[in-house]
């Protein structure tokens, strides 16, 4: 369902809600994190597929998230997350610390409606002694082969920003199909876009190959440059300047406090 | 023309990691990691179109059209046969740690995380392990978190793990086997003296100290001029710093 505004959009992600976010190569719906943190969304479980970079920093800093279930979050070429380092080494935050597949897989258990997924790998990683949550057991069709079981997650909301809508709510997604997994797995989808069309994307075979059915699409809502200032892949690059001075300022808790002021709460707009 | 001993260190790198590739079938190369992206699309560049390489975060070169998953189902299958790892801390075990420092419920250090190490040190053949900073913080004797065993015992599924260390100091081998490094070569510039007080494990030592052979004058062209530009696309802060005013 096409929506007027980015409010309306984001109506299904209330406090306390599992909420699952794409990588930042995929489509981050940052003009729609930034209204969330306006909207004053508190105690998320925010799953990242499988990683994340100022999404999840912002959401930190700004204290809406309870739970953290990802396998890393870093600002890349701009350093270390400062609101992430700080809410783990403050324990702010609960850490569900995984490795990128395990995401993935646990994802798609959903996806495919079992209530969980093998994964090779992880024994003998500290990250399976604190995931208490994942069990080992022997493969019962092999013979003193020990394999880890990761519980399926279920998303109450997946969120992501794309290219290209049309009025039936259908959206390209392109080669990025993790967006279809999450949006699968999450009960509603809300995503914003770049662009909405006239023509059915299922009229033209080319588009059709690439895109998500409006089906498993709750909201979608217009929202020109909507990953700023991330990238959105065959779009725009990512503003260097701005994500420069986030890491600058987001060091400390008072130049965070001071970007939210300047680039989140005074764009009432964006 | 440039003159022979005129090169950066990333570009012994670049070569030496190039190096260590040839002849594999498939390199896949994750995210903040423009050292091997470089070192694979120069072993593609030398091997005529092999290996093939996939670099995370590039639209162009990646072969990958099934979302984040598909590296590592491609990597399940066996398909993928060389990969890099990191670490904020290495232990002389090849242990391997991308979390945190200190106690893990209130960390003296946090880092990103351990992005999909936990599954790719196991399933790929060649892991070359990658850190610039060769000193006792970085490659210490016990990691304070195993993000990835550097081994595993008999009856896990383990057909992956680590080959080779390699730092700004010098490039290590590792023998699964004895569950240790071996210093393989010196970079030029740096003394085994150096390498023994800078690392924070015990290594096995050659009786022969060997030096890293630095880049010739063709590899340094193709760098320079070829992969350059491929690199841009992916890294263009590393590519600009790195290459701008040193073509040939």
């Amino acid at each position: 369902m096409i929506v007027r505004t980015l409010e309306e959009a984001l109506a299904p992600i209330s406090d306390g809600c599992v909420l699952a976010v794409a990588r930042e190569q995929s489509g981050v719906a940052m003009a729609a994190t930034r209204a969330l943190i306006r909207h004053g969304v508190k105690r998320l479980h925010l799953v990242t597929l499988p990683t994340s970079s100022l999404q999840a920093d912002l959401l930190i800093g700004a204290g809406a998230i309870e739970t953290l279930e990802t396998s890393a979050v870093s600002l890349g070429e701009f350093g270390p997350a400062p609101r992430f380092c700080a809410a783990v080494r403050a324990g702010t935050i609960r850490m569900k610390e995984a490795t990128c597949p395990a995401l993935h897989a646990a994802v798609q258990a959903t996806e495919k409606g079992v209530p969980f997924m093998p994964l090779r790998g992880l024994i003998g990683s500290d990250l399976l002694a604190h995931r208490p949550d994942w069990k080992v057991v022997d493969n019962p069709f092999g013979h003193n082969d020990p394999i880890v079981l990761l519980p399926a997650i279920k998303p109450d909301v997946a969120l992501f920003h794309a290219a290209l809508a049309d009025r039936e709510g259908n959206v390209w997604i392109g080669r990025d199909r993790e967006l279809a997994m999450m949006a699968h797995a999450a009960a509603k989808t809300v995503v914003t876009v770049e662009k909405i069309q006239d023509e059915n994307l299922f009229d033209d075979p080319w588009l059709a190959a690439g895109a998500l059915g409006g089906f498993y699409v709750e909201r979608v809502a217009l929202v020109p440059k909507g990953a700023w200032p991330l990238a959105l892949a065959g779009h725009y690059c990512a503003d260097d300047l701005h994500l420069a001075e986030y890491a600058r300022l987001a060091a400390s808790e008072e130049g965070f406090l001071q970007y939210l002021e300047l680039h989140v709460h005074a764009q009432r707009a964006a | 023309m440039t003159a022979a001993g005129d090169y950066r260190i990333e570009e012994l790198l670049i070569d030496t990691i190039a190096g260590l590739i040839a002849n594999t079938n498939h390199a896949a190369i994750g995210a903040s990691s423009p050292i091997p992206a470089a070192a694979a699309l120069l072993a593609r560049e030398r091997g005529g179109g092999r290996p093939h390489v996939s670099l995370l975060g590039s639209r162009r070169q990646t072969f990958f059209t099934d979302g984040g998953r598909e590296l590592f189902d491609c990597a399940s299958q066996g398909r993928i046969d060389v990969f890099f790892l990191s670490g904020g801390q290495i232990d002389g075990e090849a242990n391997i740690n991308l979390v945190a420092t200190g106690d893990y419920g209130a960390p003296t250090v946090r880092f990103p995380g351990s992005f999909g190490s936990a599954y790719m040190y196991y399933v790929v053949p060649k892991v070359i392990l990658f850190r610039l900073e060769h000193t006792r913080r970085t490659l210490v004797e016990k990691v304070d978190f195993i993000s990835a065993p550097g081994t595993s015992p008999q009856n896990v599924y383990r057909p992956g793990g680590p080959i080779a260390l390699i730092t700004g100091r010098c490039l290590f081998a590792f023998d699964r086997v004895r569950r240790r490094f071996r210093l393989e070569s010196t970079h030029p510039g740096h003394s085994n003296a150096e390498i023994s007080e800078n690392t924070g494990f015990d290594f096995d030592r050659p009786e022969q100290a060997q030096e890293t052979a630095a880049p010739s004058p063709d590899t340094l062209a193709i760098l320079r001029t070829v992969i350059a530009p491929q690199l841009f696309e992916v890294y263009p802060r590393f590519t600009a710093n790195v290459f701008a005013g040193r073509l040939p």
